[in-house]
Parts: C-alpha cells; structure tokens; sequence
C-alpha cells in the first residue's frame, strides 16, 4: 500500500491525542487551571490534527460533511461520528475542569468509552479489509488500541504505567508482524484464483495491461517498504519500546527523561506506522504479478 | 444507504470467454470513449502526450501464461472490470452513500455528487476494478454502460454495454444471470462460467468462461502441422522455358 504522509500523520497523531483524552476523562492528573489547560491543549491538538490530516488525501474534502451518514455500515462513517462525539464530550469535561475547577467524572468516563470507541472504529477501517491480508486480522485493533493506552499513559504523565504499556505494545506489535507474515497465504489467494486459470496450470503474467503506471499500482503495489521491512522493524521496536521502558524504568523520573521518552516512541510510532502501510500487500497486486511475499 | 440490498430483482452482468478474446483492447477503447463523453465525471488522462501518461480506465486487458507439465504453454487475455458483486465490499465500506448496489438490476454505481474520493472502496476491491480519477478527485467504475442499456434513444442493437457491442471475436456477452434461460446463464452453465477470487467472499456476478482445452496435436518433435504442405515442390515445366532453364543453369 501507498504510505501516504496523510493517513500516518492521521492514525498515529489520532491514537496519541486520543489516548491522552482517555486518561484525562479517567481523571488521572491531579492538576489544575493552566496545567489543565495545557494537557488538554495537547490532546485536542494531537487527536484534532491528526483527523485533519486525513482530510488532505481525499479528492473532495468539501464533502467531508457527507461522510457522517452511513455509520451502520461504514467503519469509516462510524470513525467520524465517535470521533465528533468524544470530542465534544470531551470538549465539556474540559472546559468544565479548566474554567469551573469541577471535575464531572461521569462525563469523563463517557469521554473515555467514546475516546476508546473511536480508536476502535479506526483500527477496523484497516482490520475489516479482505483484500489486505496482512491488516485483516484481530491483531489490527488489539495493536491500534494498545498504541493508544501506551501513548495516553506516557503523555499524561502515568510513568510507572506507561512502561508497563509500552512493553505489552512491542509485544503487541511484533505478533502483528508475526502473524502478518503469515496472513497473504492464509487468505488463499493467489494468481490462480485471482485469474481463475489456476486449474490449468502455472499462471504467469505475460503482459501488462499498460505500459506505464497507474492509479491501483501506485496506491497498492508499493515495493520499497518490502524491501526494508526488516531494518524498519528493528529501528521501530528499539524506539516504540526499548528505549522508553528503558529510561522509564531506570533513569530517574524527571520532565526530562519523559520528554525523551515521548520523543522516542513518537519516532517508533511513525516508523512503524509507515511500515504498516508500506509493507501491506494488497490482492489485486496478484493480476500485475506484483505479489513478492515469501513463497 | 451504503448497506446492501437483500437481493436484487435482476442480476445483470458479462460472461467473458477467456476462450475467444485476441487481447486486442477494443473494449478498453470504446469504453473509455463511451464513459469519457457520457454519464459522469469524464475519464481524465494526466500528462497524455508526456513521458509518463497516466489515465483512468474502467477495464484494463491483461495477457496470462498458463503452463501446465508436458503441455505447451497457452496465452489467455484477460479483460478485467467490475464484477458487479451480490456482497460488494465496495458499498458497505463507502462513508457517505455514495457507493451503492441498484435493487432492481443490481448495477454497482457511484453517485459522484456525493463522493469525497476517499479511496476507501478501492482499498476493499480484490478485483482493482476502481480507479479515483485525477482530475475529479472522484471514484470512477464500470456502470455496465446504464446510459446505454436504458437508452431509448439509441438503435435496439445498441442498448449493450460498449464492450460488448464493440467486441469484434465476440468474446463479450451481457444479460441477466438472475433468468436461467439468458444467453449468459446458459453459456455460463454450459461452459463452466468461473467466479474470480471466489475466497474473498465478494459472490461475482460476472462469469469467466474458460479456455476450452487444446486439442492435442501428435506430432513427431516437428511441431509445426503446415510442414508437409508447404514444402517446396519441383516445378515441372517443359518446352522452351525448361530448356533455357537447363542451359542457364549449366553456364
């Protein structure tokens, strides 16, 4: 798959911002006035930015509106309206916590639940895809939803829980490799299948239909990130994990410390996160023979 | 709605025979041509006169090998569009509705006025049978030619989609494979007609019909049946003509 900048600015940014509004609602932070401010700041900023950001890849965004009605059967749909709706309760909790001094924690724990829900509803966008072995397995939300508690832990100040949460992430996150690895051939399809011609022997392409590119090689038959896979996984589990558990575990507890944690599963998320579209092969690669997983 | 109709009063679709198509992209051809000038969004081409042309197509002709032990190796064009499927990943996934599946005929279409050009619906097809087009930012796909099919205005023999009217070998067929006794349920049932990919879950409507199998030619290592006709034969020739013939040659 394409790694567009806009969809991994989008789910990386989103989980991040989302996860810290999930702890916030919980009301895990005993501060409050600017302090409060501040935290709430960063959240709307991360979990706001990020859905902007996904707005940038669409053909029409001046439509955007449109994309609200079909939450019965669109995850896409149903991503929009729990993202809107823990936002806005959200939006109150925080208002009320900044201005007023009051923390109303049933309003918080729907914030949470909503926060959690979107999370969710992103995650299944990528999970519910047939055609994309590789993100249709029950890991996806299972890894987009343990992002999110480590990331929420970890900027909202939880230290000795985020290390916690970031461990079970990297572990999370190499299974999602592990049995992604094996996905495209439990799907069962291949250049038989997809031509119908398997029966009658080995099927080859012997000509494109076009000589140059085009609109489904471009956005799904990326082969660089394949290439690098490997690299790209190691960097990310040492900067996701291993760095963060490592500093939060052993170093002291300090502004200090936790601003490079932060910085390093940023880097880990975002590289791990353009690797989860790059590497991603989808069906439709088998009619170019652009299908290059271990055989 | 984007959610799917329980089942559909027609099931109109192609049966292709795998058999007959020479590759020669016709239908590639008219169907740009036709849906380029017609319902919808035209098909825009980027940088067409440039070094790297790109441009939106809704059926695309692939050329397959098929090679199986001790047999020769076969070619088989492959012309690949919508399938037009009864459980379409491509409606349920659509944000905004603008993907949907006709109940009356079950045509897949896309109301383009409501289209953000997600992309989202070419994500979820196995069968790469949408293309955003470029220039619109909107989703472009097969609509079986409905401005044709429908169309009062054009002759009878016209009101097919323009790939099959266009076919010159014939390989394209369009009906209603909800009626048993269609020309395309009856070719699919005789013939063997292949659903694409039936893993994915999508039920195709559109049929493939297989290469027949290739008669088996005994031959002695000389693959090449004409031979024996084609070798050059003494021209026997008398009078003057072979005379001349005879002494020009001794010279």
């Amino acid at each position: 798959m394409h790694p567009a900048p806009s969809v991994i600015l989008f789910t990386s940014l989103s989980g991040l911002g989302f996860g810290l509004l999930l702890f916030l609602g919980l009301g895990v932070l005993d501060v409050s006035g600017w302090v409060a401010f501040a935290f709430c700041f960063v959240a709307f900023g991360l979990s706001v930015g990020g859905l902007m950001a996904s707005t940038f890849h669409l053909g029409n965004p001046q439509r955007a509106m449109k994309a609200f009605k079909q939450w019965r059967s669109s995850w896409l749909s149903r991503e929009g309206v729990a993202a809107v709706a823990a936002l806005t309760v959200m939006g109150a909790y925080c208002a009320a916590w900044i201005f007023l001094n009051m923390r109303i924690a049933a309003l918080g724990f729907l914030g949470a639940l909503l926060c959690l829900a979107t999370v969710f509803c992103t995650a299944m966008i990528y999970a519910q895809l047939k055609t994309i072995p590789r993100w249709n397995q029950a890991m996806t939300p299972v890894m987009f939803l343990s992002f999110m508690f480590a990331g929420g832990a970890l900027l909202s100040a939880q230290l000795s829980l985020a290390a916690v949460l970031l461990a079970i992430t990297t572990i999370v996150q190499l299974l999602h490799w592990m049995l992604g690895d094996r996905r495209f051939g439990e799907a069962g399809s291949d250049i038989g299948t997809a031509t119908g011609l398997g029966g009658l022997g080995k099927v080859r392409l012997l000509e494109s239909p076009h000589s140059g590119t085009n609109y489904l090689l471009s956005e799904f038959c990326h082969t660089v990130g394949r290439k690098h896979a490997q690299k790209l996984r190691g960097i990310g589990i040492v900067a996701i994990g291993v760095v963060p558990v490592a500093l939060l575990t052993f170093a002291p507890h300090s502004h200090a410390t936790a601003a490079i944690a932060v910085l390093s599963h940023l880097i880990g998320l975002l590289s791990t996160r353009w690797l989860f579209f790059a590497e991603a092969e989808h069906v439709v690669g088998l009619y170019y023979d652009k299908h290059r997983h271990a055989a | 709605m984007t959610t799917l109709p329980q089942s559909t009063e027609r099931r109109l679709g192609l049966a292709i025979d795998l058999d007959i198509c020479v590759g020669c992209h016709a239908c590639v051809i008219n169907c740009k041509e036709w849906n380029t000038s017609n319902y919808g969004a035209p098909l825009s081409d980027m940088d067409a006169y440039g070094a790297n042309p790109v441009g939106t197509f809704l059926n695309r002709i692939h050329t397959f090998e098929v090679k199986s032990e001790g047999c020769n190796a076969q070619t088989v064009h492959f012309p690949r569009s919508c399938l037009h499927c009864e459980d379409a990943p491509c409606v349920t996934v659509c944000p905004t509705g603008a993907s949907y599946k006709r109940q009356e005929d079950g045509i897949v279409l896309v109301n383009e006025s409501d289209c953000i050009g997600c992309g989202l619906c070419a994500w979820s097809c196995p069968y790469g049978a949408r293309e955003i087009d470029r220039a619109e930012g909107v989703m472009k796909k097969c609509t079986l030619c409905i401005d044709r099919i429908y169309n009062d205005n054009i002759p009878q023999e016209d009101r097919m989609p323009a790939c099959v009217r266009t076919c010159p070998a014939g390989a394209r067929h369009f009906g209603d494979f909800a009626d048993p006794e269609s020309n395309v349920s009856k070719l699919s049932a005789e013939r063997g007609g292949m659903e694409l990919m039936p893993e994915q879950g999508t039920k195709p409507v559109n049929r493939y019909l297989p290469p027949r199998p290739k008669a088996d030619i005994a031959t002695d290592g000389d693959i090449d049946v004409l031979a024996p006709f084609l070798a050059p034969i003494e021209e026997k020739q008398g009078g003057f003509i072979s005379w001349l013939d005879k002494a020009l040659e001794a010279i």
